[in-house]
């Protein structure tokens, strides 16, 4: 069992594991729509809710569309390592000698090509429907598309912590929430503060860090977090 | 030279650290009582009435403490979750629940307090504020942890579990310390700090022994938890049978 494996072997094992969850994930169309549709229903329904003025609408989409991309990104996360677990395959990736951390962070990028990717593509949509212009559109893409891989990577911390134990989803919601607030605040801050004529070189740095942090530390702690599952 | 040699891995045994904090839980609480009762004195009749803030800032006496001692407490928390991640010990992870509790009650004493406090000072019961924000954070992830804790039925399994959330939590604490200085906003900054004080003498006397007592409080409660902890966990003994009977 002492056979380290080469950082090129590893490559390979990444990119294997990655191409074996997204094929799994595309098979299963409904997992990867519903997340989708949950955006686009949630981002309508504040507009009706808080009435049609297009101002303000217009002052609120940053903020409305990050929350809502953000309650369906973790609408999935559940499902992670769920089905894994049930039919044996992740004890058996435990197991096995590629360290789990990397196998973790295959999943985790996974997730966010199957979860997180679309979401970047819909909020255009959404943003045009709110009033944001071409500028904003394409900045809050910019911030999605830094900061919804950071919540893939802080959502399997959760999504293994809830392993297996009852009400798991309302507790990951508990659990997650309050660490995904920072990629929140700095997310819908770039364009807020884009519209308000600042630089926002500072907020996409700031998500940037977030990102590398929890490329490093998160699978290091989803790791550790699953093997106490499977206990 | 010979010295006396303390085994102090011997109260890393649930069963010694139960009669040890047994023995000091009284101590703390005595000194809580009498620093609280100090605290509390000067805090109402000796400390002069603030120029700008007229009674409305006597809160701090109560604002202060328990904003450190939330921050504090989940520090502590997470040191001992990491400790007993490291070393496999189950004290440690029995210490670290005893202390959520308190934290998170002193997490929501902060947020009451400090909404008493900024009604006559700022006009509004909550503010959006960084500060503010990043407090009420801190209780949800108090909440989480003590969530987490209930829903799993095996201890030990729960002790690691919270223990990874804690130290992945952990982060949270030093924006929240530093959110004053970071973003200039509504919260007032430091009124102590290491070039000195802002304030006048009695008020920070107040202020230090109440944190003083706040302090010993915490370390009474835990004590006294932590050893329900333990009766609870290690009920199927025989050392429990003896020590309950």
């Amino acid at each position: 069992m002492s056979t380290s494996l080469k950082p090129m072997a590893l490559g390979y094992v990444l990119l294997a594991v990655l191409r074996r969850e997204v094929s799994l994930g595309m098979r299963q169309k409904g997992e990867v729509l519903t997340p989708l549709v949950f955006f686009v229903v949630i981002a309508s329904l504040f507009p009706l809710g808080v009435g049609p003025e297009s101002a303000l609408l217009l002052r609120m989409a940053p903020g409305v569309l990050w929350v809502s991309a953000l309650l369906a990104a973790m609408l999935s996360l559940q499902r992670m390592f769920a089905t894994d677990y049930a039919d044996g395959s992740l004890e058996q990736m435990a197991l096995s000698t590629t360290p789990l951390a990397l196998l973790v962070l295959a999943k985790a990028l996974a997730h966010f090509v199957l979860a997180g990717l679309p979401l970047v593509f819909m909020a255009p949509v959404l943003g045009l429907q709110f009033g944001l212009d071409t500028r904003a559109l394409g900045i809050l893409m910019l911030s999605l598309l830094l900061g919804t891989p950071t919540l893939s990577l802080i959502g399997s911390i959760g999504a293994a912590l809830t392993l297996g134990v009852r009400g798991a989803g309302v507790l990951l919601s508990l659990l997650i929430l309050p660490l995904y607030i920072p990629v929140l605040i700095f997310g819908a801050g770039a364009v807020e503060a884009d519209a308000a004529g600042l630089s926002i070189g500072g907020h996409l740095s700031l998500m940037a860090a977030l990102l590398v942090l929890s490329l490093f530390f998160s699978p290091l702690a989803t790791a550790a977090a699953l093997r106490i599952s499977l206990e | 030279m010979k010295t006396r040699v303390i085994h102090w891995f011997k109260f890393a045994s649930p069963q010694n650290f139960y009669y040890l904090a047994g023995k000091m839980w009284p101590w703390f609480a005595g000194l809580a009582t009498v620093l609280a009762l100090a605290g509390l004195w000067i805090s109402f009749f000796v400390a002069p009435i603030d120029a700008q803030q007229g009674q409305g800032y006597r809160i701090i006496f109560v604002h202060v403490p328990a904003s450190q001692m939330s921050m504090f407490i989940y520090l502590v928390m997470a040191g001992w979750a990491g400790f007993g991640l490291a070393f496999n010990t189950r004290l440690s992870g029995m210490m670290a629940s005893a202390l959520a509790p308190t934290g998170a009650l002193f997490a929501f004493l902060s947020l009451v307090t400090g909404a008493l406090w900024g009604k006559p000072m700022w006009g509004a019961w909550w503010v959006w504020d960084a500060r503010l924000t990043s407090e009420l954070i801190l209780l949800f992830l108090y909440l989480g942890f003590l969530a987490l804790q209930a829903s799993i039925d095996d201890p030990r399994r729960a002790d690691k579990a919270c223990a990874i959330l804690a130290l992945v939590g952990a982060v949270n604490v030093p924006i929240i310390y530093f959110s004053v200085k970071w973003w200039n906003t509504l919260h007032q900054g430091a009124s102590v700090s290491m070039k000195g004080a802002s304030m006048a003498t009695p008020m920070l006397m107040g202020m230090l022994i109440m944190v003083l007592a706040f302090w010993m409080y915490t370390i009474a409660i835990t004590l006294v938890r932590v050893r329900s902890i333990i009766l609870d966990r290690e009920r199927h003994t025989d050392w429990v049978k003896h020590a309950v009977a």
